[in-house]
């Protein structure tokens, strides 16, 4: 299968890899997939509890190479976002960004469902305080 | 042609092997000015085809230990399987409607299996051992006083283990069960002997043994004969088991590749055994790593490894340098892991990060050495990546959490 420049691209040089430590309060983490299906992706979101902007995020994804590129792609789209922006996010953008075929659509699902994890995370964090 | 590019490395003679330059020098002439249809018995240019289709179907008989009348041509080991399950389930569908065969063996087989399903038959699919091995009491048990075949691969395409095809041989025919093996990936690779084999039909291919592709043959026993219904029908060639012009060309070319291997598979054996070693010995130095299938029961020619909290199919994109397969079909549209390694009750993860190495007549030193230092790169890259690799590290079973399928 031949993958496409930007697909590649994020696979040789992924944006953001590595991890923020859960039990920070400004951090909220999505893991979503399952190593059954071949993919599992961890996307992390550091909020600035001043502004209510997201202003890092973190990934790392066991899978093909679109699902590593796809959750390469949405750490820098979510990056400057307030929760609900980054949730606006879908995945025919991903796969559009990325022009994954039809077989690895589900990769940019994924990479969606990460980040409503990750937002859902932060938002039951601060579930008492809000 | 450069049998040998550098770049990609071949590491996929498991799919094809490439043709011996001796093969395709021995193929031309059968191309060009002797065209003759070796069925053409009024003049010469038949009379020399058929001399060479005869030339070559000893060359085949005599790596396999068969008598050439035993051998059919076929187009390929797809062919032979479905003419050996098909043809022989037909004629004897009146003994029995039982077949048995294995959950590792190749589609063709399976797939053949399904269609005499369809037409009444009642098939049974063996289990394999962790291993990939057939436990001969499982088949045994098996056996039933209906049943009329029973079919094993030799060596198995995916991890390269060998079925004890003597033993099993053996069950059947003390229940005078016909007894097919498909030998796709067994013919000079391993030692064959139908003269001491308990076989009655055995399924051959020549583009997995440096011959050329759209080639194959069937054993069909003699004594005890062994009977087939014909699955193509027409002129009656090949003693009316399969009808259509033999293609000259094509059955040199099989008869050379396998006087090829017959001659040098004793010395080419030594060779492969040593890079697999080799390759093995450079791969172990990374953690998690499994070879798939039997350790001691097996061809060197395979090497199937699953890089534990690596998925294959990026692995393989990140070894661009290598021509290699993963064991996972992911890349065939289905999120299935492969059902070879799953047969083998490998975990999920296990069966997404395999990998199939096959080496074969022109693989080099060199060539396994590089293969040892990318594929150790790009496992670390990767694993850097992983989120099961960081559970793995923080002592988390990745069993025990309850994942959602997707």
């Amino acid at each position: 299968m031949a993958y496409s420049e930007k697909v590649v691209d994020h696979y040789e040089n992924p944006r953001n890899v590595g991890k923020f430590d859960n039990g920070d309060e400004d951090v909220g983490t999505g893991m979503v997939g399952a190593p059954a299906c071949g993919d599992v992706t961890k996307l992390q979101i550091k909020v600035n509890p001043a502004t209510g902007l997201i202003e890092d995020a973190k990934f790392k994804t066991y899978g093909c190479g679109s699902a590593i590129a796809s959750s390469s792609l949405v750490t820098e789209w979510v990056k400057g976002k307030s929760l609900d922006e980054a949730l606006t996010i879908k995945n025919t953008q991903i796969a559009e960004e990325l022009a994954l075929p039809p077989v690895k659509i589900h990769c940019s699902i994924l990479a969606e469902d990460a980040i409503k994890a990750a937002v859902d995370d932060y938002r039951a964090k601060h579930a008492t305080t809000a | 042609m450069d049998m040998t590019p550098h770049f990609p490395i071949y590491l996929d003679y498991g799919a094809t092997t490439p043709c011996d330059p001796r093969v395709v020098d021995a193929m031309v002439p059968w191309l060009r000015e002797h065209f003759g249809n070796p069925a053409s018995r009024s003049h010469a240019w038949g009379w020399e085809a058929e001399e060479a289709v005869e030339k070559a179907r000893v060359q085949v008989a005599e790596l396999v230990g068969a008598d050439p009348r035993e051998i059919v041509w076929t187009s390929g080991a797809t062919e032979s399987i479905n003419l050996a399950l098909k043809g022989a389930a037909q004629f004897y569908k009146t003994r029995g409607k039982h077949l048995i065969t294995v959950k590792t063996e190749h589609k063709a087989t399976l797939d053949s299996m399904r269609e005499l399903e369809r037409q009444g038959f009642e098939v049974t699919y063996l289990d394999v051992q962790a291993n990939g091995l057939l436990d001969l009491d499982a088949f045994k048990a098996a056996l039933r006083p209906d049943t009329i075949l029973a079919s094993v691969m030799f060596v198995n395409n995916e991890i390269g283990v060998i079925q004890d095809v003597v033993a099993l041989g053996n069950l059947c025919r003390e229940r005078a069960v016909i007894f097919h093996v498909d030998a796709a990936q067994a013919t000079g690779k391993v030692a064959v002997d139908l003269g001491k084999l308990p076989i009655d039909l055995m399924s051959m291919s020549a583009h997995k043994t440096y011959g050329p592709k759209g080639m194959g043959a069937l054993y069909v026993r003699r004594k005890p004969r062994v009977r087939l219904e014909a699955q193509m029908h027409g002129g009656g060639h090949e003693r009316g088991m399969r009808s259509g012009t033999l293609p000259t060309h094509q059955i040199v070319g099989m008869g050379e590749a396998f006087r090829i291997a017959r001659e040098e598979m004793g010395v080419e054996q030594e060779r492969i055994r040593t890079l697999h070693n080799r390759l093995v010995k450079g791969l172990s130095g990374i953690e998690q790593t499994f070879i798939n299938g039997d350790l001691e029961h097996r061809v060197p020619h395979n090497l199937n490894i699953s890089f534990n909290y690596v998925e294959g199919e990026s692995l393989i994109m990140g070894v661009k340098g290598l021509a290699v397969s993963s064991g996972s079909a992911c890349t065939s549209a289905s999120l299935e892991p492969s059902y070879v390694l799953r047969a083998l009750g490998r975990s999920d993860e296990l069966a997404h990060s395999s990998l199939r190495m096959t080496i074969g007549r022109f693989t080099t030193e060199e060539e396994i050495d590089y293969a040892i230092s990318v594929l150790t790169d790009r496992v670390a890259k990767l694993r850097e990546l992983s989120p099961l690799w960081d559970m793995f590290k923080d002592g988390i079973d990745i069993s025990t959490i309850q994942w959602a399928a997707h």
